[in-house]
């Protein structure tokens, strides 16, 4: 029980160590990325103490088994308590564990990849600050907490997306991602004051409880679970508000890898998973119906499954793979599959992070910090075989190749669809996981196959000219001396042993839940039992798996990656790459729509922005000048008028009369009095004293 | 018990004190006259702390003596300063305040 009692530990020993490297960092000898390592490995020991507690504590069946909870008052005002506290659950110890480990395998990956960069010791310590928030949001026992951990991702991603601020690109990436999710967040605020407002309360375990009671209303949690869901559009990437996170690859891989694996996108996630219960008493997922949700998840998993398939650089085909993977997990929640949701997370992160991780190692060493898969890649799987291998086993999961991770989690999600009633979102899932498969392989052989080209080749391009890759701009000068590398090689082992690591967790962690084979552990561990007579989730029955539709969904996404394979090597086998779109003129037109990412950042730039601008603009100089300046005139003229008559008659006679009166009689009695002022202290004495005796007269005689 | 005795005295102590403070010229006797006004008071206190048998009035007095103490410390110190600057402490004669 110490772990579970102490789980607040775990964010606090990362909050600790960012302080530690902003202040000493630059004197020590590895530039404070020991200190963040070495803080992040104990927060992995504290969150393994604290699962594998956890797993002592929840016995097999059905029995209830609550959370742990610690709370202390952290301020109070005007009688509301604040507290600040841990809430450890299934859920939290899950989200514990992947946010620890996955950050434990980044920072040490960097030590490698961020190797002399220019604001080493200021990467790290964000990084560990970044981290701390995640862990601080996933164990956070009230709204206030998770409202602190959520602000301190906003914050630590602005600064890591835009790390290399020098190219102005970047730091527009990192203002738009700040931007977008500030305009979010101000649903999160709102949500936790319509809560607030119904619940009476900023416990979690509260809130949960009165969604669940029976008594709460239905319109306060219906519009309490749309403003925080608002909030989750922006973090998690859903549509409409995913722009913003293709252009987050702007940051360093490592930044990439640990946004978009286990913490940051994950967060929105997290948040409509750990209150549950408003959303499903406010979106009444029980009934089957289409809910908000749901619906935002099976349009973000299509949209970005079909963005994906037109990029050229490697992080954004898997920047905009893990929005359609968020929308999975979004889908998941909304059709009422809690824990393969959960689960997915679970799986995600592993294969997620892996993926990320070794594109950042093919551009570290094979293609010369290009991330350009056209330009710079291709044949790269004999010169980095362990970077090769490990991001194909990620590819495989990914696509939900059994019997790796991604097969069983979101084959459970797309189950449980089917068996809640929510058909059309089921099939969605299956047209996404075809597509998944698909544009995971076009990638993989743009990387790793045919021949190579450019970088990739072995031919050297100046860093600047290849600027309109994310990572290259003149830090990297840097990067690239301190490297000192030419031809494509293999990553050492900083960076192969966290890929090792993180793909055979893409490889094994699926079997925790696998099914198939009743092995239903995650389902014991994580899932929350329901306490009948203080109900605080609601009862959810998982779909029981059946093998027929589950080998279907490897079917599909089997056959996803085959027709790609082979559209791959018929046109990208020559050197000109030729792709389908750029040959059939339907195709093409798709394509134009699809690389203008739907005209969504044009609709928002051109659409609100310049019509602020422009006609919107216009018009208001146009009443401006006409309408209100015609009436201000007209005013003027008027009060011109009365202005003059009220001087002459009201100002000049009337008020000046009455001030030169009262000045004068000022002046007179001030004249008189001016001799009680004699400036000799004991007459004022004497008249104080005088003054206080007829007082007490009056009061004797009154009273 | 009675009081009356204890009051009487108050009363003349108290009567002598603002005597002192306005007739008298000496700055240092007027600050003697304040401290015979402010044990007036504390005598009040004390005996209806007595009859009343209510610690609080001398408790009371026991404050009124602290600050009584440091009253004076700073109006010495300023007839001090008022004397080095005029060689006198007469205070019919620190008229500059005359409106």
């Amino acid at each position: 029980m110490w772990f579970l009692e102490h789980a607040w530990l775990i964010p606090a020993i990362p909050f600790i160590a960012f302080f530690i490297i902003l202040l000493g960092g630059k004197r020590m000898p590895g530039k404070g990325a020991e200190i963040g390592v070495a803080s992040m490995v104990g927060s992995l020991v504290f969150a393994i103490g604290t699962a594998y507690q956890w797993i002592n504590r929840v016995p097999e069946g059905e029995a209830f088994v609550g959370p742990v909870i610690k709370t202390w008052t952290w301020w109070q005002a005007g009688g509301t308590k604040f507290a600040i506290g841990s809430h450890v659950d299934g859920l939290s110890v899950t989200l514990l564990f992947v946010v620890a480990l996955i950050s434990t395998l980044v920072q040490i990956y960097s030590l490698e990849y961020m190797r002399g960069d220019r604001r080493y010791t200021h990467f790290y310590a964000l990084l560990t600050l970044f981290s701390a928030g995640m862990l601080n949001m996933v164990v956070a026992e009230n709204m206030i907490q998770i409202l602190l951990g959520w602000e301190i991702m906003g914050l630590c991603s602005f600064a890591l997306i835009g790390h290399w601020w020098e190219d102005p690109g970047n730091s527009r990436s990192a203002l738009k991602a700040f931007l977008t999710l500030r305009t979010a967040d101000v649903g999160l605020l709102v949500g936790i004051a319509i809560v607030y407002w119904g619940s009476g309360s900023f416990s979690v375990e509260k809130i949960n409880e009165w969604a669940m009671s029976g008594t709460a209303s239905h319109s306060v949690a219906l519009w309490g679970a749309v403003a925080l869901f608002i909030a989750c559009i922006g973090k998690s990437g859903q549509f409409p508000l995913h722009t913003w996170l293709p252009d987050a690859m702007a940051g360093p891989t490592p930044v990439s890898s640990l946004l978009h694996s286990s913490t940051m996108v994950v967060a929105g996630v997290y948040l409509v998973a750990r209150l549950y219960p408003v959303f499903f008493q406010g979106f009444h997922i029980a009934n089957g119906g289409v809910n908000f949700i749901c619906l935002i998840g099976g349009i973000t998993i299509v949209i970005a499954a079909a963005l994906a398939f037109v990029q050229t650089d490697i992080k954004r085909v898997l920047a905009y793979s893990t929005v359609s993977q968020l929308g999975y997990m979004m889908m998941g929640l909304g059709v009422g599959a809690w824990t393969p949701a959960v689960f997915h997370i679970f799986t995600h992160a592993f294969f997620k992070a892996c993926l990320f991780l070794a594109a950042g190692s093919v551009s570290h060493s094979g293609s010369h910090h290009s991330f350009d898969m056209k330009k710079d890649m291709g044949g790269l799987a004999r010169k980095m075989p362990i970077t090769c291998a490990t991001f194909i086993v990620s590819t495989l999961a990914l696509a939900g190749i059994f019997p790796l991770a991604g097969f069983w989690s979101k084959d459970a999600i797309l189950a449980n669809a089917g068996h809640n009633g929510y058909t059309v979102f089921m099939v969605v899932g299956l047209v996404g996981a075809f597509m998944t498969a698909g544009y995971m392989t076009r990638c993989v052989y743009l990387t790793f196959f045919g021949e190579p080209r450019g970088a990739a080749a072995g031919h050297h391009v100046a860093i600047d000219e290849t600027h309109d890759a994310p990572d290259a701009h003149a830090a990297l000068h840097d990067t690239h001396a301190a490297a000192g590398h030419d031809e494509p090689h293999e990553s050492n082992l900083l960076i192969t042993v966290p890929l090792v690591i993180l793909a055979t967790g893409a490889a094994l962690a699926g079997l925790l839940n696998a099914e198939g084979f009743h092995w239903e552990k995650f389902t014991e561990w994580v899932q929350p039992r329901v306490d009948e007579a203080a109900a605080a989730f609601p009862h959810i029955v998982n779909a029981p798996f059946e093998w027929g539709p589950a080998m279907g969904s490897f079917a599909i996404a089997a056959i996803g990656i085959a027709v790609s394979f082979v559209l791959c090597r018929a046109f990208y086998e020559r050197r000109e790459l030729q792709g389908l779109t750029a040959r059939n003129r339907f195709l093409g037109m798709g394509y134009r729509f699809l690389v203008n990412k739907y005209y969504l950042d044009f609709i928002y730039e051109r659409g609100v922005v310049a019509a602020v601008s422009g006609p919107i603009a216009r018009a208001v100089y146009w009443t401006n000048q006409k309408l209100i300046d015609g009436l201000v005139n007209g005013v003027a003229r008027g009060s011109r008028v009365g202005g003059e008559w009220v001087y002459r008659n009201i100002d000049q006679r009337v008020v000046d009369g009455a001030v030169n009166g009262v000045g004068l009689s000022a002046e007179g009695s001030g004249g008189l009095l001016r001799r009680v002022q004699t400036g000799k202290v004991q007459q004022y004495g004497a008249l104080l004293f005088g003054a206080a005796a007829v007082g007490a007269l009056i009061l004797v005689i009154v009273v | 018990m009675l009081i009356n005795e204890f009051l009487l005295l108050g009363a003349f102590l108290f009567c002598t004190g603002v005597y002192g403070v306005l007739a008298r010229r000496n700055a240092v006797l007027v600050l003697m006259s304040i401290e015979l006004i402010l044990n007036a008071v504390n005598i009040n206190l004390v005996a209806f702390s007595l009859r009343n048998d209510n610690v609080s009035g001398q408790v009371f007095a026991l404050f009124v003596i602290a600050v009584a103490a440091a009253e004076v410390g700073v109006g010495l110190a300023m007839v001090l300063l008022v004397y080095r600057n005029r060689r006198s402490v007469a205070l019919d004669e620190l008229s500059e305040m005359k409106g």
